[in-house]
């Protein structure tokens, strides 16, 4: 076993390397008697006279958070194989570019005319991927997908309306779906219907059709799908839902697998949102910030939400009369700093986008191929189908046979310096790994990671009780997760937490 | 054609051998024909850029970019040029942070779990309130989500918000209410003071009873709401729940929210090392003061706390309460949220540990100086405050006849103020908004000054 060791610092808490005396920036106080005059004038209980957060040196601080970033892991150090999170490498040139001074200060109400620059790359932008999803009209006010998901609920529901067609009040959504998507549609106020998934892991069709109806508003699909599957019947699908009045939604999640070779204009879908922080290489910054496009072609297209960067030819401007648009989905004008990044990304690769789908399934498949071979592993669904960007493996059987499941698993890769897929989701597949290792992974690193599988199943089957151990090699072990959600142990802040232990 | 951010795409044949497969196409074999793209996406520049032309490419469009600040921006509007410290620079360009995702194994990713965990921390104690998620996308977006909130706690209905609340925000507020049946009002300002009009207030809470009632501190106009207090019995005393959103860099001079009545807490981070990236991105703030735990389990968001390893020797931090959330609760979860801005939050927890207590009052103080020096000077050189009577700070509504002309001479001279307010507030035709931070020096100020005296004598010639 290759040895890895992650940092693991001693590090207290913030609050308790303060010290009162201590200031990490030098502040001028030239308008002091200016701002004693100022609160003189305000009533004195809404002065504060208190506040306790810590105070450090500023290399206490940088020392601090620089131990805390090592004692955490990114595609930087390693592969983050996590199924439909789309971890690819973040390209330096794009972190390097787009944190030039003139975007990071620019304001977001200077005039038009003084940022053509920044439009230009936000007009072009936004024709680059409605070309890649064939849709006629981007967005990229979302700031994020579920932020796309919310506005594209919003749009479907707010068209059913202006036909006077306001009794549509169901979304239909397949069991495999992210769990945003549910959710989306459920803050949308829609009634979600839940349709299954068939032996060959596409979308039931015949469930499907049994649930269409006259109050079916929408039906939202992930293609390829969370199995990694292509949605085989998606042109009889796109006319079933067409044919009742409904529409068609598209989870952008997964794009990566069929980049440059299908496109969701084609296939049928009205309204697509895209990850710019997954497909298009703007880095996920630990959970986020990232960036959402929202598309949308046909009638559906006077529904996005504003404002839109236009081009009249002569300067470009900010689009704010969207005849039918759902209005604001988020203040100012989406999150400009990934979605320059995505820009960059593409004005990159160009017509090598092609590239990124078929080395992302190579990929895929080449790993599927080798893992599925291994003992205790099985797939559930698709049986001689090829994936996309994504694969689902079964650990069940491994499970039943030695105790070690999927979680155990997941754990043990962490000790051999590797992130974690995506585990137990899709939740149709009982104790699943969902793999996506990209394209930007080596086929070496793709080698090391199938012989950490390997390895870890080689000892669940001889010595298991050594996997439930793990992980052993990171800053912390094993975590309890249900010892911090007990309602008596629940602690969310210091001032809490010091509170239960005192 | 190969590329060297595509390790396998020079080793293709090799992969295909190994799969077993003798053209990539096959790969697309259950992808209906009629769908196969026979084309090349008309994207980029029709051929792959080397680093450098992409270089090149960048900085001819940044060179189209007109604005040129001579002295810092005077811009306003709900986000203002504030200094990020290059420490926080610094921390967020580590790439074990930028480049992990969301901590779904917390063992190998507590530094980010601990972090967020300090942001919680240190969030609940600026706005004196219980418990502060760990971010949402943004002030707007934060706002959205806490009408939401106090809906599904209350059951009821509607949303009164103060009108000199961010307009944008209000519109966000719409857009993610009232296609769900969640009506939305709006309270006028009174004309003399710029703070909300209480008489008015009240009789919408008689009347309405809303879920929630919302407003901002200081508001649009730069206003301080002196009438929290009030503003809070009328609130509680109709079973409402009070959401106030205040900037986070206020919070070392003005009395928490949390202790003022709110019952919700949202801001946004762009003051407090977020900067102002053309509006994005920035990490929404979003807190609860709890007391009963009514909040809580309807709260959106990720949240970290505490807990220990299964050994019981040691002890991290993990995601917390994830029942409420969209991966587990599906279409029952309080939101649909999974990306969050946690870079921002992590940011944002850098700048508030480098200030400190005394860092963030003496800088609150410094902006509030300044808001009392640039009146000063304003007025002096015939710019009049739009409110004679309201307090501002960091931002100042004013008054000229011809603020368009004003606006646009100042900006020939590289001095940027802003926006004019008329577009939202018709009522407010002649007014606009000028931002003073801790960025700005006297001379800047008097060099503001100077062009508005300079200008009204070329108006008077």
């Amino acid at each position: 076993m290759t040895i890895f060791r992650q940092a693991k610092w001693n590090e207290p808490i913030v609050y308790e390397i303060s010290r009162d005396s201590k200031e990490g920036v030098l502040l001028d106080e030239e308008f002091r008697d200016y701002a004693l005059r100022f609160l003189s004038k305000l009533p004195k209980h809404i002065i504060r006279d208190s506040l306790n957060i810590p105070s450090l040196s500023e290399v206490e601080v940088v020392r601090h958070f620089t131990r805390l970033s090592q004692m955490s892991y990114g595609v930087d150090l390693g592969p983050v194989p996590l199924g439909s999170c789309t971890m690819k490498y973040n390209p330096k040139i794009c972190e390097e570019l787009a944190s030039d001074r003139r975007i990071v200060e620019a304001h977001p109400y200077l005039d038009e005319e003084d940022v053509q620059g920044l439009l230009e790359i936000l007009y072009t932008l936004q024709k680059w991927l409605a070309e890649i999803v064939g849709m006629d009209v981007c967005s990229l006010q979302t700031p994020a997908g579920a932020a796309g998901e919310l506005a594209g609920a919003l749009m479907i529901k707010k068209y059913h309306r202006d036909l006077g067609e306001g009794h549509r009040d169901e979304m239909i959504v397949p069991d495999s779906a992210h769990g945003s998507n549910p959710a989306s549609a459920a803050m949308a106020g829609f009634k979600v219907v839940r349709i299954p998934t068939d032996p060959r892991g596409n979308t039931d069709i015949e469930a499907l059709r049994a649930a269409l109806s006259k109050r079916t508003a929408g039906v939202m699909l992930t293609n390829p799908n969370t199995l990694g599957l292509f949605e085989e019947y998606i042109v009889d699908i796109a006319r079933e839902v067409h044919g009742i009045g409904g529409l068609l939604y598209y989870d952008g999640a997964n794009l990566n697998g069929i980049l440059g070779y299908a496109r969701p204009g084609d296939m049928g879908f009205d309204v697509a949102h895209l990850n710019l922080h997954k497909t298009f290489a703007a880095p996920h910054g630990g959970g986020g910030p990232g960036a959402g496009a929202i598309c949308a072609k046909g009638a559906l297209a006077d529904y996005l939400p504003v404002p839109l960067v236009e081009y009249d030819g002569r300067k470009y401007y900010f689009k704010y009369d969207v005849p039918r648009t759902i209005g604001r989905i988020s203040w100012f004008y989406g999150n400009i700093i990934p979605a320059i990044k995505s820009f960059l990304y593409i004005a990159t690769l160009g017509p090598l986008v092609k590239e990124v789908a078929e080395v992302a399934n190579l990929n895929t498949n080449y790993m599927l191929k080798k893992l599925s071979a291994l003992p205790g592993v099985d797939l559930v669904y698709g049986y001689g189908r090829w994936r996309k960007h994504e694969f689902v493996i079964s650990f069940e059987k491994l499970y039943k046979e030695t105790g070690v499941g999927a979680e155990d698993v997941a754990k043990a890769l962490l000790d051999r310096g590797f992130h974690a897929p995506t585990i137990l989701f899709p939740l149709i597949v009982p104790e699943a790994h969902m793999i996506e290792v990209t394209e930007t992974e080596s086929r070496e690193n793709i080698d090391n990671l199938i012989n950490a599988y390997k390895e870890i199943i080689n000892i669940a089957y001889t010595n298991p009780s050594e996997i439930k151990r793990c992980p052993q090699n990171t800053s912390v072990k094993r975590l309890d997760t249900v010892y911090g959600n007990l309602p008596k142990n629940i602690a969310l802040t210091y001032r809490s937490l010091k509170g239960k232990t005192a | 054609m190969p590329h060297p951010w595509i390790p396998n795409s020079y080793i293709k044949n090799e992969l295909m051998k190994e799969v077993g497969i003798s053209s990539i196409l096959e790969l697309f074999n259950d992808v209906p024909r009629e769908l196969l793209l026979v084309k090349n996406l008309n994207i980029g520049f029709g051929r792959p850029l080397t680093e450098y032309q992409l270089v090149r490419v960048f900085d001819n469009l940044m060179k189209k970019n007109a604005y040129s600040y001579k002295v810092p921006p005077f811009l306003g509007g709900g986000v203002c040029f504030h200094y990020v410290p290059a420490v926080v620079k610094h921390v967020a360009s580590r790439s074990e942070f930028y480049t992990a995702y969301t901590p779904y194994q917390p063992e190998i990713t507590q530094g980010i779990t601990r972090a967020l965990f300090e942001y919680q921390s240190l969030m609940a104690d600026l706005y004196a309130v219980d418990v502060v998620n760990a971010s949402v996308y943004n002030g707007s977006t934060a706002m959205a989500e806490a009408v939401r909130l106090t809906v599904r706690v209350t059951g009821r209905k509607s949303a009164v918000i103060s009108r000199s609340t961010h307009p944008e925000v209000i519109e966000v507020v719409r857009t993610w209410s009232e296609p769900v049946g969640i009506s939305v009002s709006t309270v006028d300002y009174d004309r003399d003071t710029g703070r909300v009009d209480l008489s008015e207030l009240e009789d919408q809470v008689r009347k309405l009873k809303p879920a929630a009632v919302a407003i901002q501190t200081p508001n649009f106009f730069g206003i301080i709401e002196q009438d929290l207090k009030e503003v809070s019995q009328v609130v509680h005393e109709n079973g409402s729940l009070l959401i106030v959103y205040e900037d986070p860099i206020f919070t070392g001079i003005l009395e928490a929210p949390g202790k003022l009545g709110a019952d919700i807490v949202v801001g946004d981070t762009s003051s407090i090392g977020s900067g102002l990236n053309f509006g994005g991105p920035s990490a929404g703030i979003l807190g609860i003061r709890d007391p009963e735990e009514k909040l809580l389990r309807q709260l959106p968001g990720r949240l970290i706390g505490y807990t220990k390893t299964v050994d019981g020797e040691d002890s991290g931090y993990i995601m917390v309460l994830q029942t409420r959330e969209q991966h587990i609760r599906r279409e029952r979860a309080t939101s649909n949220i999974t990306t969050n801005s946690t870079l921002e939050a992590i940011k944002a927890a850098v700048y508030l540990t480098l200030l400190g207590s005394t860092g963030l009052k003496k800088l609150g103080e410094s902006i509030a100086g300044r808001t009392a020096f640039l009146v000063e000077r304003l007025k002096s050189v015939g710019l009049e405050p739009a409110f004679k009577e309201g307090v501002y700070l960091r931002e100042v509504l004013f008054r000229h006849p011809n603020v368009s002309d004003l606006r646009n001479f100042l900006k020939r001279h590289g001095v940027y103020i802003g926006p004019l307010v008329d577009r939202f507030y018709p009522e407010l035709s002649n007014c606009g908004l000028v931002c003073v931070t801790e960025v700005h020096s006297k001379e800047d100020i008097e060099t503001l000054a100077e062009l508005v005296r300079k200008f009204s004598e070329v108006m008077a010639s």
